[in-house]
């Protein structure tokens, strides 16, 4: 059974990044973008947990880790080189 | 035991992926970026923490190991979420705001995103208005 939801789930957030794909090629500003890419970083830690069920292995909650910690710094990176122009001043 | 087990597994993993659907679903069909905020930031971080929590049971109960690293994650995430919520839409105040369309904020002070006084202040995230150019001096 557990085979069944996580094929499932690989599904759902398989569509949701494609969606967010989406978001960030067809978008009305560039905050928009901003955010289909942080959207894109959490669905993508969902696959690799997911991924960590499927093959029985830990390995991947590390990958997971780093992904959220990268994905939170280039966010708040990325949101402040368009308030200031610049990162770090 | 183990049969409830699975079905528990199962049912988050279920919820989870139809949350993150819907999350990412939101980003392409509201109407404008400050209700685009709420799908990300809420729907899929909920289907990501019920990810990582039937991660965590399924680990625990099929492979025997109690590991943390999901907490982990799940903290760090429901942590980040808001931050980044904040700061989007702070960009998107500056960018494209337009403080006539904010809703009054009911005490002496307007938004503090588009307050004049908060230029002359050290805490720099004001802003930016081009400053006149000096005044030439006369020969």
């Amino acid at each position: 059974m557990i085979h069944y939801a996580l094929i499932f789930a690989f599904s759902c957030f398989g569509l949701g990044l494609l969606f967010n794909l989406y978001r960030i090629f067809v978008a009305p500003g560039v905050v928009d973008r901003v955010l289909a890419l942080d959207t894109m970083v959490i669905n993508i830690i969902a696959l690799l947990v997911l991924y960590g069920i499927s093959s029985h292995s830990g390995v991947y909650f590390e990958a997971a880790l780093l992904f959220a910690m990268t994905g939170f710094v280039s966010t708040v990176a990325y949101c402040k080189f368009i308030l200031r122009g610049d990162i770090i001043e | 035991m183990e049969q409830i087990a699975e079905i528990v597994i199962s049912l988050l993993l279920v919820a989870a992926g139809i949350f993150g659907l819907v999350g990412s679903y939101g980003l392409l069909k509201l109407p404008d970026t400050m209700s685009r905020l709420h799908a990300p930031t809420k729907a899929t971080t909920l289907g990501v923490g019920g990810v990582l929590i039937a991660s965590m049971l399924y680990f625990w109960i099929f492979r025997d190991t109690l590991s943390w690293h999901e907490l982990l994650i799940t903290m760090f995430l429901l942590l980040t979420a808001p931050i980044t919520a904040n700061f989007i839409a702070k960009a998107h105040l500056h960018r494209f705001g337009n403080a006539d369309d904010l809703p009054d904020t009911q005490t002496d002070h307007i938004w503090a995103t588009f307050e004049d006084e908060a230029e002359e202040l050290q805490p720099v995230m004001t802003r930016t208005t081009p400053k006149p150019a000096p005044p030439k001096a006369d020969h």
